[in-house]
């Protein structure tokens, strides 16, 4: 099999798109957003409940691509528990990975186990799959009341 | 099948210069012909010789070289005629696409012979662009959409179609060959059920011109539209075909040069077909182009091209249904060569990135039939769409790569 896919499509992202975490409708969340690349369809709500300044709980639902639903349910496992300002600085270390160029290395420490999601940015017509869920977290917990698209 | 003389595919391919690409280190495998075809050869010398040798306006310069232009755009919409069966060169429109050949009717015609409460008939298997136009004349001046349903093998249910077809219809509007199912409609029999009525049709043969012989005085629609680039032309020109007597009677489009016969400030008088419809300055090289295109689809032939695709579709569907966990969608049973499926819970973008490694050209999505998915109740679907310069081979290759694909996602 072709090495790139090999390495973007990882079993943990497989094993993600196939059992998401916290994939579920959250009737008391404080917060939602909704995500929508209307060309390729992927289709997401992220929802939060905050308690004061920390992340109490986070879930989306939704349908898209393996891509999107991993990173989706990777996101809401590492941003359960942290603050406003954690989730907002590991947004934007997860925007540099996708979005760098390619072959450029990039400091996986900051990004934890997401840091599987690295070989995306390899697919430049998947990156928007897999930063829809970011956006959306990040339309939940700073609403400007623009649509969420990455495409 | 016969296909007459021997079929040589490899002979065919070596007309496409693009055929010997490679992507990722792989031969390309283009399996996207729905979506747009390849050029031959002799479109894109046709087009460069042109611009290095023959640019010129048409109809309004008085030197040679814009003669020779004039000359050659002509013929070509001579050729085009001939190429489906009109009656009149004045009965071909040259616009952009099917796109806007189909606005262009929904505009002109509708809004000058339609009115509030009128129904529109489609079918549930139309292309977006084959919806929207009358959604907008909806908002415009109050028509009505009506969708006639289709069965779970992606045909139209004839029956319901006629049921629909009250006396509030006053306007048809359906699709030759579908381009996410791949079904080709009875349009003959589609467009004598409304004249019973005496409702005009117009046919939406953007997937149909490149793959089967099309007369539309054996139709006898009143409107017939398609694209050149799906037929081996260049992007950025269309035709519409519309019967002399509904396109005399219908209002001009745009106004500008070439559409006028005189202008005072005060009053101006429209040209004749098919110049009143063609306001500005038409993409010259754009119809000289689809001319070569087809000079050289004529030149294998139409029903070699039909018989030869059957195959391949016979082909296809066979490999294809070999793979655990391949649904294939649309399975009428008058088909055209394109394959759209679903394969176990994998979605159709991830299985465009795995086939695109491999060298694998194919459309992942919705393809501009959001209601045909919603019918089927898939979000998406892979879709392999072929064309004649398609081999077996390459379907082994496309069969091959998807069982890569459910090794990913097992
Ligand atoms: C059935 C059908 N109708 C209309 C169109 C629109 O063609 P174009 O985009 O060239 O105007 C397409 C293109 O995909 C099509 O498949």
């Amino acid at each position: 099999m072709n090495g790139d896919i090999r390495e973007l499509y990882q079993q943990m992202i497989i094993d993600h798109n196939k059992n998401p975490k916290n994939f579920r409708p959250m009737p008391d969340a404080g917060r939602v957003a909704e995500g929508y690349n209307p060309l390729c369809g992927d289709h997401f709500k992220v929802y939060l409940k905050l308690e004061g300044d920390v992340i109490r709980d986070i879930s989306f639902d939704g349908s898209g691509c393996a891509i999107s639903k991993s990173s989706a349910s990777m996101m809401t496992a590492a941003l359960k528990g942290k603050t406003r300002e954690e989730a907002r600085a590991l947004f934007e270390e997860v925007r540099k990975m996708l979005s760098r160029e390619i072959g450029k290395p990039f400091d996986a420490t900051k990004v934890g186990k997401l840091a599987i999601l690295a070989g995306v940015c390899e697919f430049p017509s998947r990156v928007k799959c897999a930063s829809l869920a970011w956006h959306t977290m990040l339309e939940a917990l700073e609403p400007t009341g623009k649509q969420v698209s990455t495409e | 099948m016969d296909l007459g003389t021997p079929w040589d595919v490899e002979k065919i391919r070596a007309d496409f210069p693009i055929l010997k690409e490679q992507v990722y280190g792989k031969p390309l495998v283009y399996l996207d012909n729905a979506a747009t075809t390849q050029k031959p050869q002799a479109v894109i010398d046709t087009l460069t010789h042109y611009y290095a040798a023959e640019n010129a306006n048409i109809h309004r310069g008085i030197f040679c070289l814009s003669e020779q232009a004039t000359k050659r755009f002509k013929s070509a919409r001579h050729k085009i005629q001939e190429f489906i069966g009109a009656g009149s060169d004045k009965e071909i429109i040259f616009v952009r696409g099917a796109t806007e050949a189909i606005n262009l009717v929904a505009q002109c015609y509708g809004r000058a012979f339609l009115k509030k409460g009128d129904e529109v008939l489609i079918t549930h298997m139309e292309h977006h662009s084959n919806i929207v136009p009358w959604q907008i004349l909806a908002g415009e001046i109050g028509i009505k959409l009506k969708v006639a349903p289709i069965n779970d093998r992606g045909e139209l249910i004839l029956e319901e179609f006629k049921a629909l077809l009250t006396s509030k219809v006053k306007f048809v509007s359906v699709v030759h060959v579908s381009n996410a199912l791949g079904t080709i409609n009875p349009v003959k029999e589609v467009v004598r059920l409304a004249h019973e009525k005496n409702i005009p049709v117009l046919i939406d043969g953007a997937q149909a011109v490149a793959h089967t012989s099309v007369s539309v005085r054996e139709l006898d629609c009143d409107f017939y539209v398609f694209s050149g680039h799906k037929l081996f032309g260049p992007t950025g020109i269309g035709v519409l075909y519309g019967k002399r007597e509904l396109l005399e009677k219908m209002p001009p489009y745009q106004g500008g040069g070439d559409m006028i016969r005189s202008v005072t400030f005060e009053k101006t008088t429209y040209n004749e077909l098919p110049y009143k419809f063609e306001a500005g300055t038409p993409h010259i090289a754009g119809v000289i182009g689809l001319g070569a295109a087809i000079d050289y689809v004529q030149s294998i032939g139409l029903s070699r091209i039909e018989a030869y695709e059957q195959q391949l579709l016979q082909y296809g569907t066979q490999k294809l249904q070999e793979i655990p966990g391949l649904r294939i969608i649309g399975i009428a049973r008058q088909k055209s060569a394109i394959l759209s499926f679903v394969l176990g819970e994998a979605h159709a973008h991830d299985i465009g990135t795995i086939l695109d490694r491999q060298g694998i050209a194919i459309r992942a999505g919705h393809h501009c039939a959001m209601p045909v998915m919603r019918r089927f109740n898939v979000p998406a679907t892979t879709r392999a769409s072929l064309a004649f310069y398609n081999t077996r081979q390459e379907i082994d290759r496309l069969a091959e790569a998807l069982r890569e694909v459910t090794e990913v996602f097992r």
